[in-house]
């Protein structure tokens, strides 16, 4: 079983977003990393790049797939969790450590879900 | 093992060289090197064991069973091979006259005629040196032929999630966008996202057909009529022909250009024994763009010629052209009766693997597949935490080449099986057998799955470390 801590929220595509006075905070969740296997390389936007909700803001290799990672909110990149980009197995360490980006200035979001509805959305893909 | 560098030893060697019977040339001294370059120096019993002691820690066609799913790795007839080793075909250089390579010509021209009737196109280039490099000469194709007509506005190619990746990957380095359409519940095309995803800025379509999960998409006419209503063109990308060459054109399903890989449908080596080969064909309005040089024929006489709106070229000569030798061989042993009943043998023995593991391994359709099929391993990783992987390296034990693992990404824990018509019924009933014990090992002891392969030279590799600091260079420093 994937591990979706309570306080955290979640996107239908597998992200975690922890939102912090304006500032939302973005990772992977851990079914993502799970899903995923072994990452080997992570492309990260700049910081002052705009996100957009529902476009893809990065991608991540693992031995197994390339994959896009989508934006839940639309916004501004004011930090780039830069150690990933040399060290990206730490999202399959500890996934809700290590985090993307943090974006502010946000004007849209999509309709992101709690613990226990993103719970459902994991155990849908795992059926 | 031991690298050829550590082998080496100054002043050992295997090249005899005859005595020269031409005159010295004078080199231009600015293009001389200052320094030898630092070969290895290996004698030639030495250099046979290296490579010798590297083949047995392989998995080829000749070893046994490579059901490599979307790679198609059929037998390599040896009558390619000595039709290839020919003289006249080995000791040519590719600036020679034309009318000194008559038969060389007539090889390409001949070659173009029968595999341009096998797809319904009109013209074909050979210089693509594979799939992927096929792909982007298609698009470049595509590119050049709006461009052509003033509109500058089709910057947008429509790839299915369902995609080989080189597809957008492709389309992305011919200066395209990329614009990915959802497959509907049997792997196709979504009829209603396609026609929500075309429009004026729409370029063209890569689509393969059968898909990737080894259906025919019944929807073809409609799909390629939709994406040509909106102006685009439609590109057939040729991984899977081996499914349906003989029996329907990608010309008639309504595609403008395709590219074939001659080291999957048509019997030439994946590698070791020779490059690929990713011809492209098109249409007769793509043809003025094809890349030059191009063959053509007036008289008997074989002649090359630069197409008047062409591309260039998209690589040096005429392409891997003994490769093009070895696949017109192929044609021309199986013929037009050979040709279709191939790849009726490729479905059938699909469909006859896929129902003996029916029922006891998840397919992630059940239905008559084409020439390959996809497994879903989630549930027995779900329930017992053996995954594709696991089971794909078990199979090494048993000198079988695993499938294709993890592909396509729309099938979690996929496992794509193509076994290809040169397969007898015998190793097919032997690798159902496999299959099937490795299940019952599932059962009994899950935990040493994990550790396959065990009788392996070489096991699981580190895939991380090697993707992320791969040593491609021998240091001399050591």
């Amino acid at each position: 079983m994937s591990i979706i801590p309570a306080e955290l929220k979640y996107s239908k595509s597998h992200e975690w977003i922890k939102e912090e006075d304006g500032v939302f905070t973005i990772g992977l969740t851990d079914y993502a990393q799970s899903a995923l296997g072994d990452i080997v390389f992570i492309n990260l936007p700049e910081e002052g790049d705009g996100v957009t909700a529902g476009e893809s803001f990065s991608d991540v290799e693992s031995v197994k797939a390339v994959s896009d990672v989508f934006s839940p909110v639309t916004g501004t990149v004011t930090a780039v969790n830069e150690a990933l980009l040399d060290d990206p197995a730490q999202v399959n360490e500890a996934p809700y450590d290590a985090w993307l980006i943090k974006v502010s200035e946000v004007s849209d979001s999509e309709e992101l879900l709690d613990a226990e509805a993103y719970e459902a959305v994991v155990a849908a893909e795992e059926a | 093992m031991k690298l050829l560098f550590e082998r080496s030893r100054s002043g050992r060697g295997s090249a005899l060289l005859p005595p020269c019977d031409v005159p010295a040339a004078a080199f231009d001294q600015g293009l001389l090197r200052a320094e030898a370059p630092r070969l290895p120096e290996i004698s030639e019993i030495d250099l046979g064991r290296h490579y010798t002691e590297l083949a047995k820690q392989t998995h080829g066609v000749n070893d046994g069973f490579y059901p490599r799913g979307s790679c198609t790795m059929k037998y390599n007839p040896r009558v390619n091979e000595e039709a290839a080793a020919l003289p006249g075909f080995t000791q040519i250089h590719p600036l020679q006259p034309a009318e000194t390579v008559q038969g060389a010509l007539e090889v390409l021209r001949t070659a173009e005629t029968l595999l341009c009737e096998i797809t319904g196109m009109d013209g074909m280039t050979f210089q693509p040196s594979a799939g992927a490099h096929g792909e982007y000469t298609g698009l470049l194709l595509i590119r050049k032929y709006h461009q052509s007509k003033g509109d500058t506005a089709r910057t947008k190619i429509i790839v299915p999630d369902s995609a080989h990746g080189t597809n957008p990957a492709s389309a992305t380095m011919a200066g395209f966008k990329v614009v990915s359409v959802p497959s509907n519940e049997m792997g196709g095309v979504d009829l209603d996202a396609l026609r929500k995803a075309v429009g004026p800025d729409t370029a063209g379509l890569m689509l393969t057909n059968p898909n990737t999960v080894g259906l025919f998409d019944a929807n073809i006419l409609e799909i390629t009529q939709i994406v040509h209503d909106a102006g685009g063109l439609c590109y057939y990308d040729g991984a899977n022909l081996n499914a349906v060459m003989g029996h329907v054109r990608p010309g008639d399903m309504g595609f403008d250009c395709v590219h074939l890989n001659l080291h999957k449908t048509f019997s030439t080596p994946h590698g070791g024994g020779g490059p690929g080969s990713g011809p492209v064909g098109c249409k007769a309005m793509l043809e003025p763009f094809l890349p030059s040089p191009r063959v053509k024929e007036e008289n008997g006489v074989y002649s090359l010629y630069e197409p008047q709106q062409t591309m260039g070229q998209v690589r040096s000569f005429y392409g891997n052209f003994l490769v093009v030798v070895k696949a017109l061989t192929y044609v021309l042993t199986l013929g037009k009766e050979g040709i279709p009943e191939a790849s009726a043998g490729a479905v059938l023995n699909a469909n006859y693997l896929m129902k003996k593991l029916m029922g006891h391994y998840d397919m992630s359709y059940n239905t008559l597949c084409m020439h390959e099929f996809v497994m879903t391993l989630q549930g027995l990783a779900h329930d017992t935490g053996v995954t594709a992987m696991d089971v794909a390296k078990r199979l090494l034990d048993f000198g079988i080449h695993p499938p294709t693992m993890y592909f396509p990404l729309i099938v979690h824990e996929a496992l794509m099986v193509e076994p290809t018509e040169t397969e007898s019924p015998e190793t097919l009933d032997e690798a159902a057998q496999v299959f099937l014990d490795i299940l019952a090992e599932v059962k009994t002891d899950p935990e040493s799955l994990h550790h396959a392969p065990h009788d392996c030279a070489v096991g699981r590799p580190d895939e991380v470390t090697a993707a992320r600091s791969p040593i491609l260079r021998y240091s001399f420093e050591g």
